[in-house]
């Protein structure tokens, strides 16, 4: 029993080394393109780079394919990279901290005033998680232009507001959940409810809005329709860089595509070994409760 | 404490509720409405009735392709990435080494956006089928089947950990007993794992199914709906009436509240289906 156990064991190891294999085999090809010439990244995609010419008789002479970290200058410079980087970190980190404070404000008001008010916004941020984007985009966008929000500042409202629905959620389900005694000491004890809230109430979620934080952070990094349509061409994000790096007609740079797709990559996985406990609990917890 | 608290209603409420109505309750009650009229900008919009929803429906659009491929899509999505997802969580719930090092590579494709993943697959697939002398473009069945691949690779491990943290949380006890009772893995399988993880199968199911069904940057990287609009889902399909042909505004708008309409109609289902679980347990 025992024995057949552990070769069970092995077995299956090794399967899922294999299957590891795949999940990051796409980006190491990926990675090993971003150093080959651009025009043999289309026609040889699983061949190495190469670091010597080849001497292929007739059919002439092959170039070596190797060509250091050009694609990676070309890249950054065409997409003109750290620009929308900075943007993406600025959009990103700014849009998290207003959601988490401002929605778990409204959520705790909404769980414990429990007048029309409350339930009427409870039930429209509720409605909002089952909205898709399609539906608003365009009149959002021209509403955006009106009030202009087409900048990274500007853009922080519509986060904030597309983002509400889900993360007033999360914490009003939170919020249900811890009793209201020592809430109430704090009242008693002269506290106003802003003070309550941010002496008492506001440690005490600290779980939720970890959580609040990392799913968030996953959408806006990656969000693309969003930055595209309200400021498109003038304050790219990362995603809209890489799209417009595609987007021209004809021939595209196939060699700066890799490598952008590599330093947009980059970014994720420092984030991921960073708080990966964090992340997965994250994505767990939200997907339960959502 | 409620009437203390009340009296703040602005300070705690105002700022997020703002934004709210700015990004979407303005957007929403605008956009029904416009997909009741005809425009080029929101200024100049004229009520047309039901025309967009005819135009819609009609042969020469590509809405209710785009739809019917978009079910089809989700339905095998669905399938394949549950099926996935749940053996690797039995796997990596075995007593072995090594497990956390898995769950932690298999879960990584989920934080790399859906424009990224999608150029990503596109120079693996197009590698793959140039051998055939094939590009992902030849057919709007390859799109779509490339899609299907990448949202099996991305989506996997987001559903693996979902059904670890259920795996995990079975009492021991009711397993040990029923091995202790001669019961086999499979028999433990069927009668005790799933069965009592049967919540998290709900989880996943819709989260699988709305996530296909919503699903935008990595089609309109990957092809971009070609050749044609034959390998575009929905939200893509919208998204092109919209802004790509001048005067199908309305039209898109139009097809956008339909498409609303199906996911809440979604949405009620799981509502209920979530709901109903909760009362048996």
């Amino acid at each position: 029993m025992n024995k057949s156990r552990k070769t069970a064991n092995v077995i299956i190891t090794i399967i899922l080394a294999f299957l590891s294999l795949i999940f990051i085999g796409p980006i190491l090809m990926v990675l090993m393109n971003s150093f080959k010439g651009k025009l043999f990244i289309s026609s040889e995609p699983f061949k190495f780079p190469t670091f010597k010419q080849q001497d292929l008789g007739e059919a002439g002479i092959m170039p070596k394919t190797f060509v250091g970290t050009k694609n990676y200058v070309s890249g950054v410079e065409k997409t003109n990279f750290w620009g929308a980087f900075g943007r993406s970190v600025f959009i990103t980190v700014f849009s998290v901290l207003l959601i988490v404070v401002l929605t778990s404000m409204t959520a705790w008001f909404i769980t414990r005033a429990k007048n029309h008010y409350a339930s009427v916004l409870y039930y429209l941020f509720v409605f909002l998680m089952v909205i898709p984007f399609q539906m608003v985009m365009y009149s959002m966008t021209k509403i955006a232009d009106v009030l202009h929000l087409d900048n990274p500042v500007g853009i922080l409202v519509l986060y904030l507001g597309f983002g509400a629905g889900m993360s007033v959620f999360m914490f009003s389900g939170f919020v249900k959940g811890i009793p209201t005694d020592i809430e109430e000491a704090a009242i008693i004890d002269g506290c106003n409810p802003l003070q309550c809230f941010f002496k008492v109430v506001f440690p005490i979620m600290k779980p939720t809005s970890i959580t609040v934080a990392i799913l968030n952070t996953m959408w806006i990094w990656n969000d693309y329709l969003m930055p595209y349509l309200v400021m498109g061409k003038d304050y790219p994000t990362i995603p809209v860089a890489i799209q417009y790096l595609q987007g021209g007609y004809g021939s595209i740079d196939m060699g700066a595509m890799m490598a952008v797709l590599i330093l947009a990559i980059i970014p994720i996985i420092i984030f991921y070994a960073l708080c990966q406990r964090q992340i997965i609990e994250g994505v767990v917890a939200g997907a339960v409760k959502g | 404490m409620q009437k203390v608290l009340r009296k703040y209603w602005a300070i705690f409420t105002l700022p997020t509720v703002i934004c709210f109505a700015i990004a979407f309750l303005i957007p929403f009650i605008t956009g029904l409405g416009l997909s009741f009229s005809n425009f080029t900008t929101v200024t100049d919009a004229k009520f047309v009735g039901f025309v967009n929803y005819k135009k819609a429906f009609s042969g020469d659009s590509d809405f209710l392709p785009s739809l019917g491929r978009t079910v089809l899509f989700t339905i095998i999505c669905m399938v394949l990435i549950n099926l996935f997802g749940f053996i690797l969580a039995l796997l990596l719930t075995r007593k072995m080494r090594g497990t956390s090092f898995f769950r932690t590579i298999f879960f990584m494709p989920n934080l790399i956006g859906g424009i990224v993943l999608g150029y990503v697959w596109q120079l693996i697939l197009n590698g793959i089928l140039m051998k055939y002398n094939q590009t992902l473009t030849t057919k709007g069945s390859y799109g779509i089947i490339g899609l299907i691949i990448l949202m099996c690779w991305q989506m996997t491990g987001y559903m693996m950990v979902i059904y670890i943290a259920a795996l995990q949380n079975i009492n021991p006890d009711m397993i040990e007993a029923a091995e202790i009772d001669g019961a086999s893995s499979w028999q433990t399988l069927i009668h005790i794992k799933i069965p009592t993880i049967m919540p998290a199968i709900t989880i996943c199911t819709f989260l699988t199914l709305t996530n296909s069904f919503r699903l935008f940057d990595q089609n309109l990287a990957l092809t971009n709906g070609a050749p044609g609009n034959d390998s575009a889902l929905v939200a893509l399909d919208i998204y092109k009436t919209f802004y790509g042909t001048t005067g199908y505004a309305g039209v898109g708008q139009a097809e956008a509240v339909i498409f609303t309409i199906i996911l809440a109609v979604i949405a009620v289902i799981q509502l209920h289906a979530t709901r109903r679980k909760e009362v048996e347990s």
